[in-house]
């Protein structure tokens, strides 16, 4: 841990990486800082665990594909056994001949650690992860459940005090209530030891509850980058926006009108938008909003000031925790708007099919895409 | 008739070990009465006097089996178990970087695994005739080393120890690559890498995660060489003349012209608990060995 301090520990700067034709990683540029539990999200094929990979150095960027930098010294030719690094695989990846504890040793073995340590070391950090040493120190990784196999693998890795901990979908194959409790302990780790996480996932709750900041990706790029409650709040792309979380989308053509912006869909429905830099009389532009932002309406009885469009009740979908009512609006498509459902007052009930209904929202709520 | 069939067959579904029995009664019939069977029989000779022209006379004796603590005797055992040892440790030291390329490498694997089998579609004895053409004095090695100038006037190699033991070797070199590649190919890749980001070089990787992990392959492949080398004769035989006699040639010798069953059988029990012997030390040395502890 060489680096001065407020140095980004992680330096991804204009890199590429192709297999053959495919492009897996296009030209991406980002910072790591120190400490921070940082996610790396994106579907499948998005180039997430490429980018973890020429992170870990399993992999080389392009010629002239640009230049990883570890701790401020670049690593784009260094092998993974010459980087300050630790891994966590989606698989665990212990070694079946060996026992916990010499896997959790075997990181420590190949870095020269004087025998009197290991031992100690070892302990402690199974300690670390909650497996009792005098427990499992013996056992073999078959005879462990997923969730210990995923212990014994964090503290192999965390054994040897990393600057930088890797981890590639590591929560993936174990069960829900497990993989929450593992999320919450992960994070509570990164924020006790101050070692810096990198986290790859395609699941963008997981995301959202560990991260300080998420790098989205799509396509090989970085999509957006922002902390969780910048990337929900304000999605620069559809992609983002239809990734993380539910959005519903408009289309229209923005129209200026003395200080303030509308948008004119298809049908000639519209409302209004907030001032946005990329705006420009007559330009084709996509919206997207939250369906937890808006409300059902009786057509008349919109609040002044809202943003309103009159369709017809689809379909009531009862989620227990809230309720979605999807109405169908002449031009803009099917519009889904997400109640809470507040006990005594679940006003949803109200509501049923082929009803006449508007969809109403503030205008500040609207969020101008950027095009991909 | 059908229906018949079809109870029965119902019948045996619903009972496991009843499926099991009809499974395993063809082939352990065919083992019973071509091996176990002949097996006793053997046994029962080699504990009776011998027939003046072969075949055994009543009665019982123990000599056939002090007969072969004759020094001839050990000596010819002792020669086997060095040559098949030696053959073993030959097969295992060549075999095991070509099942590493073969795992390892995805485009030429179905072609090189072929080349590794091939050897079979001709019978071992063509092949080892062949061997002979190969290395007699007017064969093509002592006429490619005299063309290169290599040697003057052509070498001895035929009926050599090491025309023997390039024999063995060549014969049983498939027996220890196919083992070695199948423990090798299975060998989760994510293990290497988990390695190297431990800080493992190559070297280090190779000693601590693959070859423990290919250990199953070694071994299974040592027995497949060991085991059918030490009983070996028409490689000693056919390349190695009359000096080079092995303990199959031996047993051999006295089933045709020597003509003494029940010392030949002797010899052959006395060969099979040696190989039971070895075969368990070599079982044990392993489990206790770096790669071994293999738990349940």
């Amino acid at each position: 841990m060489s680096s001065p301090a407020g140095q980004p520990v992680v330096q991804f700067s204009g890199v590429s990486k192709c297999f053959g034709d495919v492009k897996a990683v296009d030209d991406i540029s980002f910072d790591i800082r120190r400490g921070e539990f940082f996610s790396i999200l994106g579907p499948s094929g998005c180039g997430k665990t490429t980018t973890l990979r020429l992170l870990a150095g399993f992999e080389e960027p392009d010629e002239d594909g640009g230049e990883v930098r570890l701790l401020g010294e670049t690593v784009n030719k260094k092998r993974p056994y010459e980087r300050k690094i630790a891994m966590v695989f989606q698989n665990y990846a212990l070694f079946p001949h060996l026992t916990v504890a010499r896997n959790v040793a075997f990181g420590l073995e190949q870095r020269k650690t004087p025998k009197g340590q290991i031992d100690g070391l070892v302990r402690r950090s199974l300690e670390m992860v909650r497996l009792k040493p005098e427990v499992f120190s013996r056992r073999m990784p078959g005879q462990l459940s997923g969730g210990q196999r995923q212990r014994v693998a964090l503290a192999r890795a965390l054994v040897l005090e990393p600057a930088i901990l890797l981890l590639d979908e590591p929560l993936g194959a174990i069960d829900l209530k497990l993989r929450k409790e593992m999320q919450l302990e992960l994070k509570a780790l990164n924020k006790q030891l101050g070692t810096t996480f990198v986290y790859v996932t395609h699941d963008q709750e997981e995301a959202l509850t560990m991260s300080d900041r998420i790098a989205v990706m799509d396509n090989g790029r970085v999509a957006q980058l922002g902390t969780p409650a910048e990337i929900y709040e304000n999605p620069r792309t559809a992609f983002v926006a239809r990734f993380i979380g539910e959005s519903n989308f408009f289309e229209g053509t923005a129209e200026q009108g003395g200080g303030t912006w509308d948008v004119i869909g298809r049908e000639g429905e519209g409302f209004r938008v907030p001032h946005h830099p990329s705006l420009s009389n007559g330009k084709l532009i996509q919206i997207a909003v939250r369906p937890e932002w808006m409300d059902v309406q009786k057509p008349d009885a919109v609040p002044p000031g809202e943003n309103a469009l009159v369709g017809t009740v689809k379909d009531i979908i009862y989620l227990g925790e809230t309720m979605h009512v999807i109405v169908t609006i002449p031009g803009a498509g099917d519009v889904t708007v997400a109640l809470r459902n507040e006990g005594q007052l679940i006003k949803p009930l109200l509501w049923k099919r082929g009803d006449a209904a508007a969809v109403a929202w503030l205008p500040e709520d609207c969020q101008i895409l950027e095009e991909e | 008739m059908g229906a018949i069939r079809e109870r029965a067959l119902a019948w045996l579904y619903t009972r496991p070990e009843a499926r099991a029995w009809a499974l395993l009664a063809p082939g352990g019939f065919w083992l019973l009465l071509f091996f176990l069977l002949p097996l006793l029989i053997m046994f029962v000779y080699s504990l009776m006097p011998r027939g003046i022209y072969g075949g055994v006379e009543p009665g019982f004796t123990l000599e056939h089996y002090a007969r072969f603590f004759d020094p001839l005797y050990l000596q010819v055992l002792q020669r086997t178990f060095i040559w098949s040892i030696g053959c073993t440790i030959i097969c295992l030291v060549l075999g095991y970087p070509v099942a590493y390329v073969i795992a390892r490498g995805r485009r030429w694997r179905t072609f090189l695994l072929f080349l590794v089998v091939l050897p079979f579609w001709t019978s071992f004895l063509v092949r080892t005739f062949a061997m002979i053409f190969l290395m007699r004095d007017t064969g093509l090695l002592n006429n490619w080393m005299l063309k290169l100038g290599l040697i003057q006037e052509p070498m001895t190699i035929l009926y050599t120890p090491f025309a023997v033991m390039a024999g063995l070797v060549y014969g049983f070199l498939p027996f220890m690559i196919l083992p070695i590649y199948a423990s090798l190919e299975k060998v989760d890749l994510s293990l290497l890498e988990a390695a190297e980001v431990l800080g493992a070089r190559p070297t280090a990787r190779f000693r601590r995660v693959t070859l423990p992990l290919s250990m199953p392959g070694v071994v299974a492949g040592s027995l497949l060489v060991f085991i059918p080398a030490l009983g070996s004769f028409l490689t000693s035989d056919l390349l190695g003349g009359a000096k080079q006699v092995m303990i199959g040639n031996l047993v051999q010798n006295q089933f045709s012209s020597a003509r003494n069953w029940p010392f030949g059988s002797a010899a052959s029990f006395i060969v099979m608990a040696l190989v039971l012997a070895a075969v368990m030390f070599y079982l044990r040395v392993k489990d206790r060995g770096p790669g071994g502890a293999t738990p349940i």
